[in-house]
């Protein structure tokens, strides 16, 4: 398989024989951090796309086909029409909050966004405590919504931040301890020897019962984060208008419909290399002719492939679910997902010391 | 229709009186001007259990400080009713707890429904300034900081210092321009203040100046979703004044229209209850169902949503050819898709968590409110007007009136949802053996109605719609009241809310299934 180590390598080494050492960090920062940003636009984009197809398609209708052929070029339109939109400042708000807070959303978005491995050697950070790091960076940008909801002055956008900060304070936890199932399964936190081991087996093989669970926890929890139906309440339309984001217009609205989406792309992404092997192809032990093929598929391939089936599953379960009310979110996440997660992370600890598995 | 009239002094122990008899269904307070013979107003009761009827009138002698004894504890309902009639007559009510105008603003002049009421615009101007509500109270206080600066303390007389936040008027899960006031402790609603009035048209004042054929097209206008069986109620008061009989033909076509418009107005509700839970999927597969009987509607009638189809003797234009067809064709295809909907909205876990249980309206409320429709009948009150006074076919086709017993959320949503389908049993029995005949009557070219006082009701498609004209022979009426569906479903709110989180207020709200326009008219 194509390592893009090499390349970046490559790169590295011709950039520090043409400029000094404190240049070439200065310019691989800028370029690395123009990557990560057009990357995380590029993928939006498709995903807004996607997102408008397959809604469509549950509901029996087309989608957008005017703009473009087959639609194509809806997206764009949009994203055009939002950014000559005019941003609103409102009386009585607080403006430097109301201000920072889009940007502090966007901000942990592509944070955790640019730690995603895409295929081998192609990510931008990658150390002993990734997963850890991921974990803490995706979970300030419920700080954003917070302040948002905050600094609006508007009571539904006061209810909807509560709602949130309840709600993803909770479905953290347990995210954290789906991930530690993981981490105790592989015995590593960085993201690269993580995706290394489950080679010649995805870890949602190699860890059976509990790493199944684990993964549909992770599932439920994770679509919990990301404020999407069955868990939209902080933003209910029918209840709170918009929630936390009513007051916000043009590209600030923007920044929190751009995050949303790719904050779903990252709970795929992240489920997608913990549980399905991340760029690791699928390779069945004994038939090394079909392993070899595999290995022809690029890993940036696998690692996409994977990530939109998981969002694919998401959005089927956003298009068919009704609405839950708070109290019912809060009690499955405290009295249903946490005792279970606690109990299967037990249930893995032994599996590995007892060496329970593949 | 013969009104007792009563004395406003025995009128209260008479009241009394006919509730402890068993009239337990008030049906509407009707507030009258009879000019030099003073203020009042026409009660109209019922007994529940056996549909007998009774008009209670009662008269003021004075025209400056009308009085009449309230009755809302007698009857819940009439809180609303009776504010309503002050608002429009201004009969103060004695001893009623919140003597507000219930449409109008609170510094609107004069009470327009009165005969001597002046409508000039220096009057009554487009105000351009917010209205200080009534329940505020403007106290001048003295800080007492350093500064000592005088300022205006307001205080609210109804939510003191609890947490209020507005639903509406402009909010998308009511519907249309409804507002409520909210009391909040977190997530739960403590209290609830309906604000009604934001689109009142005063359609019962313009009638006084309309022709009768003139006043149909305002019944359509009123709930758009049951304008067949308003316009049916309107046209069947005025034929019984005039002594028109239809013919077999338009009776069975009024009949079939109904029962479309009935299920297009509860296919609309299960999209818009879903929609309001969340579930946009349910929204879309109930708005591509609607659209095929929008569809006949539009060949027929030549409209989608106001249809302006029934005529005084008859209907507008006859039916097309292959509308028989063309409905038989969609009773087939719609009685497919309940299970459709059963299976991705109804069944679902979530919906039955959101809506079992929640918004429970005892039949004893049901009855006492005077819910009617789909909300009375999930209370187990057989209140289908079709069945306590039939009209039209009603009384020769087989259907059953649909009823459940435990009055939340759920039970309103499938009380709907069956009675799609019996709608569907009724047209079917009907389409196949259409009379041929004349579909409207020979009337004469200005219509007057006899002098007297008439009523009819039919079962809309979210309640009782009655109509009463009170004629002195002139070409419009002297007075005309339309009986809303909506507004007894929005007094029985804050009995219904007793406990609820502002999401339940939602689902409540989408299974109680009022529209606004029918409310406020």
């Amino acid at each position: 398989m194509l390592d893009f180590g090499t390349i970046t390598t490559t790169i590295d080494q011709y950039l520090h024989s043409v400029m000094p050492t404190q240049a070439a960090l200065i310019v691989e920062c800028i370029l690395v951090a123009l990557c990560a940003v057009l990357a995380y636009v590029m993928l939006a984009i498709v995903m807004i796309f996607m997102e408008r197809k397959v809604c469509a398609a549950f509901q029996c209708r087309l989608g957008p086909m005017r703009v473009g052929f087959w639609g194509l070029l809806q997206v764009f339109a949009d994203v055009f029409k939002m950014l000559i939109k005019e941003i609103i400042s409102i009386d009585r708000s607080d403006k430097v909050l109301y201000n920072l807070a889009p940007y502090l959303v966007v901000m942990s978005s592509v944070l955790t966004f640019s730690c995603l491995p895409f295929a081998q050697g192609l990510q931008v950070l990658d150390f002993n405590i990734g997963v850890f790091f991921i974990m803490a960076a995706s979970s300030f940008g419920v700080l954003g919504i917070l302040l948002a909801g905050w600094s609006s002055n508007n009571k539904y956008s006061m209810i909807g931040a509560v709602r949130s900060g309840a709600q993803m304070i909770s479905y953290e936890l347990s995210i954290g301890l789906c991930i530690l199932v993981i981490v105790v399964l592989s015995g590593t936190m960085q993201i690269s020897e993580l995706v290394e081991a489950q080679r010649d087996g995805w870890f949602i093989f190699k860890g059976h019962i509990p790493a199944f669970t684990a993964f549909i926890i992770y599932l439920i929890a994770g679509n919990a984060e990301t404020n999407r139906a069955p868990f939209d309440l902080p933003e209910a339309e029918s209840e709170l208008t918009a929630g936390f984001h009513t007051e916000y217009s043009g590209m600030h609205f923007g920044f929190f419909y751009v995050a949303e989406f790719m904050n779903l792309f990252i709970v795929a992404g992240i489920a997608s290399t913990l549980f399905l092997g991340g760029w690791a192809p699928l390779h069945i032990a004994g038939f090394g002719a079909f392993n070899a093929i595999m290995d022809y598929i690029p890993g940036s391939v696998w690692f996409l492939g994977k990530t939109f089936f998981v969002i694919w599953l998401l959005m089927w379960v956003r298009w068919t679910f009704p609405r839950m009310r708070i109290d019912q979110v809060v009690s499955l996440e405290w009295k249903y997902l946490l005792p279970i997660g606690l109990v299967n992370l037990l249930i893995m600890t032994i599996c590995v010391v007892c060496g329970w598995t593949f | 229709m013969n009104p007792t009239f009563i004395d406003t002094e025995k009128f209260r122990a008479q009241m009394e009186e006919l509730r402890r008899n068993g009239m337990d269904f008030l049906r509407d307070i009707i507030g009258m001007d009879w000019g030099e013979e003073g203020l009042g107003a026409i009660y109209t009761l019922e007994n529940s259990s056996t549909h007998e009827t009774c008009e209670i009138a009662v008269r003021c002698t004075s025209r400056e400080t009308p009085t009449i004894a309230s009755v809302h504890d007698l009857w819940s309902v009439a809180e609303f009713y009776e504010r309503e009639v002050y608002d429009f007559f201004g009969i103060k009510f004695d001893k009623h707890p919140d003597m507000r105008r219930l449409f109008l603003r609170s510094d609107w002049v004069g009470y327009p429904l009165r005969k001597d009421y002046d409508e000039s615009e220096a009057i009554n101007p487009i105000r351009m300034e917010n209205e200080i509500p009534e329940d505020v109270q403007r106290d001048y206080e003295i800080a007492e900081d350093a500064e000592r600066e005088l300022y205006v303390k307001q205080t609210n007389k109804i939510f003191g210092d609890q947490y209020i936040i507005n639903i509406g008027p402009q909010h998308p899960a009511t519907h249309g321009v409804l507002r409520f006031r909210l009391a909040l402790d977190g997530e739960e609603i403590r209290k609830i203040d309906v604000h009604c009035g934001y689109i009142h048209r005063g359609i019962e004042k313009m009638s006084e100046k309309m022709t009768y054929p003139q006043i149909l097209a305002f019944t359509d206008r009123l709930d758009y979703l049951s304008a067949h069986q308003n316009r049916h109620a309107l046209c069947m008061c005025i034929e019984k004044a005039m002594g028109i009989e239809p013919t077999d033909r338009v009776q069975y076509i009024r009949t079939i229209m109904d029962e479309l418009q009935r299920i297009d107005s509860h296919l609309l509700f299960l999209s818009c209850a879903a929609m309001d839970l969340g579930a946009i999927t349910t929204f879309i597969y109930g708005f591509r169902d609607r659209e095929k009987v929008l569809d006949i509607f539009e060949e027929v009638t030549g409209g989608r949503l106001i249809q302006n189809y029934n005529i005084i003797g008859g209907v507008q234009a006859d039916i097309t050819p292959d509308f028989a067809r063309k409905v038989k064709e969609f009773c087939n295809y719609q009685k497919s898709k309940i299970e459709e909907y059963n299976n991705v909205f109804t069944n679902n876990t979530i919906t039955r968590k959101r809506m079992m249980g929640v918004g429970v309206l005892s039949r004893q409320d049901a009855i006492s409110y005077g819910c009617t429709g789909g909300s009375g009948r999930a209370s187990g009150w057989a209140c289908d007007v079709r069945k306590r006074h039939p009209y039209a076919l009603y009384d020769k086709v087989d259907f059953k009136e649909i009823i459940y017993n435990n009055g939340d959320c759920y039970d309103r949503f499938l009380v709907r949802i069956d009675e799609i389908l019996q709608s569907i049993h009724i047209i079917e029995q009907l389409i196949d053996n259409i009379p041929e005949g004349d579909y409207k009557v020979k009337t004469k070219p200005i219509i007057r109605i006899p002098e007297g006082r008439y009523s009819a009701a039919v079962e809309g498609s979210r309640g009782e719609f009655g109509v009463f004209i009170e004629s002195r022979g002139d070409k419009s009426p002297y007075r005309l009241k339309f009986r809303p569906m909506g507004l007894p479903l929005v007094a029985a709110m804050h009995k219904i809310l007793k406990g609820a989180k502002i999401a339940d207020l939602i689902a409540i709200g989408a299974t109680l299934d009022y529209v606004i326009p029918d409310i406020d008219r």
